[in-house]
């Protein structure tokens, strides 16, 4: 009696097997086929969007590395270079010169060069730099807005899912086309 | 002097919202009578796409020559070897990412936020181990995948999970991957990429939490093979569902079984099926007599419960979504005057009104409500299958491999004396055999 039934048996395990293996394809490809609707080439890198930043200070401390790939740029055409920078003098600075202690910038990484009477250039030493956003924040709200944060790309590692982008609390940092790497100000 | 006032009036307001549109321009750019030049700004370039198309090439020839060494070549030093190779390119020379685990939450995102585009090296990656599953088994986890590497390396003295123990962690995985496939399906967060336990080590650097989450992982893989594969990888549920129907899988002898039962216990990963007796008619038209009301009851019981679980929990599960969260941050401190947050500082200078807040809150927590639902059904339906899995066994003729839990990694060819005789390694002298197994 078993010897009757098991061929017929197995025949029924192996055509189910078949079939599943069918559906799982047809699943898989169709899967496939709705996912290469939102397909798009090239992978795209994350971005601040300098206009929406509100310079909270997260980007230096929420990276994955420890020194974190967000640094402050500097916009020349935007600059007014001031001899009293809000960017690199803190509001109660003692004597207008590169002191330690007349200097916003924790790392000293803003350089306050003379170039003319009455006009100085900050350069900003990018090896120094954490991407507080300190000078950023005096910058915008007595200057001209000219210095702003961006992600380097050579330091970027870019995760699946931005650290720090969790914890922006403006949603200044989303992920933007690798031909538009860096959103700059003043272009 | 009212005109006056209100003229006065007027202009002030004009130069103060002047300073506030064009904080760009309070002072003058200057005119340089020096021959200075301005500095040009340095934006240093991202990886190159050709970096995309050569993780993809490699991702191919690394499932390929795994799914070749694993089934034909019957190689464990060669699985070996490559999974070396792929801890050090997948894992520490391309810092982990992307990787085909949180690519889940990538396709998931692009298949339900029509905003989000989906670059071409996360979709080769999330579907091609697939692909190669259906066909081989799982050999991506053999020697691709870096995490499972990394957690290979450290195995040094396996021991065995009493069964009922494993069955019940083998369900966090199901329950890990339906979460992450909420959470980023309403664009809540990738919670993959968050506990992943190695990816700090690969980027040499990482929160203190996930490297103390990875040492503890790593500490356990030490006795238990694979902790992060066998209890927590929600892409190795997808890979078990697919290599179950694979058309070719890795099989323990090269030959036929002889039932020696040598090979029954070099299995560290509990994933080889010992043989069953085949039961007789009677006896199983009598076992599903006994059992024919309680597993419908069992399947009702376990769906109804957990869908009634998913719903009452969707209220906490949106608090994940940062748009719910910053509503009732806000709603709270105008309520309770709890402390402001940085986020809610944010958003009340931001210009946006409360009743947008809570409409798009509401909106989200709407979507949850139905998606948590859905997930609690999932996860329901995954345990009345894990129930009946392990209650009701296929009777088998020989030693197999368990197509859903094996990593095709090759240890327990070296035990089957049929793989000794093909590798003409018998000899006279016995001792060599046992070297060989080690």
């Amino acid at each position: 009696m078993s010897r009757d039934i098991k061929p017929d048996l197995i025949s029924r395990r192996v055509f189910i097997k078949r079939g599943l293996q069918t559906a799982g394809s047809v699943c898989l490809g169709g899967l496939g086929l709705l996912s290469l609707q939102h397909l798009q080439g090239k992978s795209s890198v994350w971005q601040i969007d300098p206009h929406k930043c509100v310079q909270c200070g997260n980007c230096a401390t929420h990276c994955v590395l420890s020194l974190s790939a967000v640094k402050c740029v500097h916009a020349y055409d935007l600059c007014g270079y001031c001899k009293l920078c809000g960017g690199f003098f803190p509001p109660d600075a003692v004597n207008l010169d590169t002191g330690a202690e007349n200097q916003l910038c924790p790392t000293g990484a803003i350089k306050r060069t003379f170039v003319e009477d009455p006009y100085f250039e900050y350069t900003i030493d990018e090896s120094l730099c954490i991407g507080c956003g300190k000078c950023v924040k005096g910058c915008s709200a007595f200057g001209n807005g000219s210095l702003f944060l961006q992600i380097r790309h050579d330091r970027c590692l870019n995760c699946n899912e931005c650290s720090i982008s969790r914890a922006c609390p403006s949603g200044a940092i989303s992920r933007v086309d690798l031909d538009t790497a860096y959103l700059l100000k003043g272009e | 002097m009212t005109r006056q006032r209100i003229i006065i009036f007027l202009s002030m307001i004009l130069i103060l919202n002047s300073a506030f549109c064009f904080a760009a321009d309070r002072f003058p750019r200057p005119e340089f009578t020096s021959d200075y030049q301005k500095p040009q700004i340095i934006s240093p370039l991202p990886e190159a796409s050709w970096i995309d198309y050569l993780d993809m090439a490699v991702l191919v020839m690394a499932l390929t020559l795994a799914s070749w060494l694993a089934l034909r070549k019957r190689s464990r030093n060669g699985l070996f070897v490559l999974s070396l190779f792929s801890l050090a390119y997948f894992g520490f020379w391309r810092s982990g990412c992307i990787c085909p685990i949180g690519a889940i939450q990538n396709v998931t995102l692009a298949l339900f936020e029509p905003g989000y585009t989906l670059p071409m090296v996360v979709l080769v990656f999330f579907f091609l181990p697939l692909l190669f599953a259906l066909f081989f088994g799982r050999t991506f986890c053999a020697a691709v995948c870096p995490l499972g590497a990394i957690q290979d390396l450290m195995l040094l003295r396996p021991h065995r999970i009493p069964a009922p123990v494993a069955a019940v962690l083998g369900l966090l995985p199901v329950i890990f991957l339906g979460a992450a496939v909420l959470f980023s399906a309403l664009n809540s967060g990738f919670i993959i990429c968050r506990l992943d336990p190695f990816v700090s080590f690969f980027r040499f650097s990482g929160e203190f939490k996930m490297i103390i989450l990875g040492v503890l992982f790593l500490l356990v893989a030490l006795f238990f093979g694979r902790p992060y594969c066998r209890f927590m990888c929600p892409y190795g549920v997808l890979l078990s569902w697919v290599s179950r129907f694979s058309k070719w899988h890795v099989s323990i002898t090269p030959d036929h079984c002889t039932q020696c039962r040598l090979c029954e216990n070099s299995c560290p990963f509990e994933a080889i099926n010992t043989p069953l007796p085949e039961i007789s008619q009677t006896e199983r038209q009598a076992a599903f007599k006994r059992f024919r009301l309680q597993i419908p009851l069992l399947i009702i019981l376990f769906f109804s419960a957990g869908g009634i679980l998913g719903y009452g929990l969707h209220i906490p599960l949106s608090k994940m979504n940062s748009t719910v969260s910053l509503a009732e941050q806000v709603v709270a401190e105008q309520l309770i005057q709890k402390e402001t947050t940085l986020a809610s500082r944010t958003f009340h200078e931001s210009g946006k009104t409360l009743p947008q807040l809570l409409q798009e809150a509401k909106d989200i927590r709407n979507r949850f409500r139905v998606g948590s639902t859905i997930l609690g059904f999932f996860i329901g339906l995954m345990f009345c299958i894990k129930i009946l899995a392990v209650t009701t066994r296929r009777p088998l003729r020989d030693y197999e491999a368990d197509r859903g839990a094996c990593f095709s990694c090759g240890r327990c060819f070296a035990y089957c004396p049929d793989e000794h005789e093909r590798q003409k390694l018998l000899t006279d002298q016995p001792d060599k055999i046992y070297e060989s197994i080690g």
